[in-house]
């Protein structure tokens, strides 16, 4: 079904707020994965603001639906989006980083209200998504479960032993994302270790999978509705996405993967996330 | 008598560890409807094939990867599940112990882990297949509650309370045919956490765990032949550790030798030592396993004589340590 005007308006809106106030909490932490995390926020702010069943105020309902960043890295933009729904106080995002905060670069469910998996190290949600997609099939549950996977992240081999097993256990109550921003630490995916053609090696592996623009709320939409038809195999998303988009001086570099802003930089990233806005 | 112990099994003399744990897991399938199985190929050799049989919904084969494996469970065990999980320890504790430290200990994951072959039970395999290791690894994690059962009595026993224990378990058992240490299911009294007392004695303690306990039990009979008197305990929890009955020994012996099938560095024996040193109190220690090397091939029997792990090789060591004069003063109170 395609995305009402209002409907758009207000996915876009939210995005430019998330975005935003990662910018304010890379600010006053001194540093974050700020070019990872706007690379997903989009696909974020449609699961979340458009189809999860996630109640901010009961976090662990055994209904709701599951959301497992498992590009760990991502966290500061997943703990921007908790506070947004009010899964606890805003304000509590200054503190990131900081010694003692709940909030560190890689969110622990134990510690972050909203958070149902801690991630960090790579190569740990799928599994941990297909087991809740299981548990949840097992147990008549209805809930579904949606993981997000970092491109780099699948240079690891235990993301293809999940990828294996999720086809062999035909886990279809699962939708999982690569937030394909080409990047990781050292340079391009490709040149550090190609994990081209993506597409086709999931399919190989027997999942279904599709490629979309990753800052396209239609496309994400659209691709996300369609995995909750499918009934046969694994569904993948294979979003291509800009590192540090929004921000015209960080997109497409690696070096943004993680650094600080000084308040002049922090004047323009935001100068930038609506002017973007504005024009997109 | 616990939750789940309503039933015997009479031929356990003729079943190894393993054997004995997939009767009692499958038992415990019909007891918890949330109970899942988990292997990584090796349904066959964990002998959980009878759960697989009885309950193959709840049965999950991952195929020969463990890192996923954990995963799973971990995920499993977030949504309601009680996963059990079964593969060799040598890939349990070492192939993949990120994802054990990261997806069930960190995140406080009710995982429960049957560690199969360990130590230098699989014997022929040789060392790739042999976990002198995983004590310490373990140990390491924090949360870990970590048993070595003596025979597969007390492996029904702690798979068994396992199940009521709140928080991840790691049991690690052998593979061979370990001699019963036990006369039958309820003849003895476990409780994680709790040294066994085998016998009382008042020249030296000998503490073993796993599969060198019969042999203690054994080395202490041949001692006794010779006039000198042997505690033995069976120290079946290596975390949480038995701080009291370890106390108890040092007082009334202040002689001990550990055995374990495990390296001499960071297993049972460095477990007992960290205790006692907390203690301030004097005692000889003298660990028994493997000396920092890592294993020949053998009979799983051989290799525990080898590396006088057996009651030959414990015997030896109670005479050298009788031999050590090591504090003259009688009196205690000037320790600590």
């Amino acid at each position: 079904m395609a995305l009402k005007p209002a409907e758009l308006k207000k996915l876009k809106q939210t995005a430019l707020r998330i975005r935003e106030q990662i910018v304010e909490v890379t600010y006053t932490c001194g540093g974050a994965h700020i070019g990872g995390a706007m690379s997903q926020t989009d696909i974020m702010v449609a699961l979340y603001y458009k189809f999860m069943k996630f109640d901010p105020k009961k976090p662990l309902l055994p209904t709701r639906d599951r959301f497992i960043l498992s590009k760990g890295h991502g966290g500061v933009g997943h703990a921007v989006i908790l506070g947004y729904l009010d899964c606890f106080d805003k304000k509590e995002l200054l503190d990131f980083n900081k010694t003692g905060s709940p909030f560190g670069m890689h969110l622990d469910w134990l510690k972050v209200k909203g958070v149902d998996a801690s991630t960090g190290s790579l190569g740990h949600g799928l599994s941990i998504g297909i087991g809740m997609a299981i548990a949840a099939r097992l147990q008549n549950k209805k809930y579904h479960t949606y993981v997000v996977l970092g491109d780099g992240e699948l240079h690891g081999g235990p993301n293809w032993e999940a990828i294996m097993a999720a086809a062999h256990f035909k886990v279809t109550n699962m939708t999982t994302f690569v937030d394909r921003n080409k990047l990781c630490i050292d340079g391009p995916t490709e040149e550090i270790m190609g994990v081209e053609p993506l597409k086709d090696k999931f399919e190989a592996f027997g999942w279904k999978a599709v490629e979309i623009d990753g800052h396209d709320f239609e496309q994400i939409v659209d691709a996300v509705e369609q995995s909750h038809k499918e009934t046969e195999k694994p569904f993948v998303i294979i979003a291509n996405t800009i590192k540090g988009k929004g921000i015209d001086f960080m997109e497409g570099l690696a070096k943004w993967h993680y650094a600080g802003l000084d308040e002049e930089m922090k004047k323009q990233a935001l100068a930038s996330l609506r002017r973007m806005n504005k024009n997109g | 008598m616990a939750k789940g112990l309503t039933w015997t099994i009479d031929d356990a003399d003729h079943m190894t560890q393993a054997e004995i744990y997939g009767e009692v897991l499958t038992k415990l399938g019909y007891e918890y409807k949330n109970l899942v199985a988990l292997t990584a190929d090796l349904a066959g050799s964990t002998k959980i094939g009878r759960f697989q049989k009885d309950f193959p919904d709840r049965f999950f084969n991952v195929g020969i990867a463990e890192m996923n494996l954990f995963g799973m469970a971990s995920g499993m065990a977030a949504s309601g599940l009680l996963p059990v999980v079964s593969t060799f320890a040598a890939f349990a504790a070492l192939r993949c112990a990120e994802h054990v430290r990261t997806d069930v200990c960190y995140q406080k994951r009710n995982v429960k882990i049957i560690a199969t072959h360990s130590g230098t039970s699989f014997g022929q395999a040789g060392t790739t297949h042999h976990c002198t290791e995983d004590l310490a690894v373990m140990r390491a994690m924090a949360g870990m509650t970590v048993i070595a059962p003596a025979d597969a009595y007390e492996t029904a026993r702690a798979v068994v309370a396992a199940m009521e224990w709140d928080g991840p378990v790691y049991i690690r058992i052998g593979r061979s045919f370990e001699p019963p240490l036990h006369k039958s299911m309820d003849s003895f009294d476990f409780e994680i956490g709790k040294a066994i007392k085998l016998r009382e004695g008042t020249d030296i303690t000998v503490i073993a765990t796993g599969r060198t306990v019969p042999g203690a039990v054994e080395a202490a009979e041949m001692a006794a032949n010779e006039g000198l008197s042997v505690k033995v305990l069976d120290l079946h929890t290596i975390k949480p550790i038995d701080v009291e009955a370890i106390m108890e020994a040092v007082m009334e012996t202040r002689r001990i030798i550990t055995v374990e099938d495990h390296n001499v560095y960071s297993g049972m024996g460095s477990a007992v030592a960290d205790v006692i040193a907390a203690s301030g109190k004097g005692c000889v220690l003298k660990k028994l396993g493997l000396q920092d090397e890592f294993s020949i091939v053998g009979y799983p029997d051989d290799l525990l004589h080898y590396y006088k792990m057996d009651a030959d090789g414990i015997v030896e060591a109670i005479g050298q340590v009788m031999k050590m004069d090591f504090e003259a003063d009688e009196d205690w109170e000037d320790e600590i």
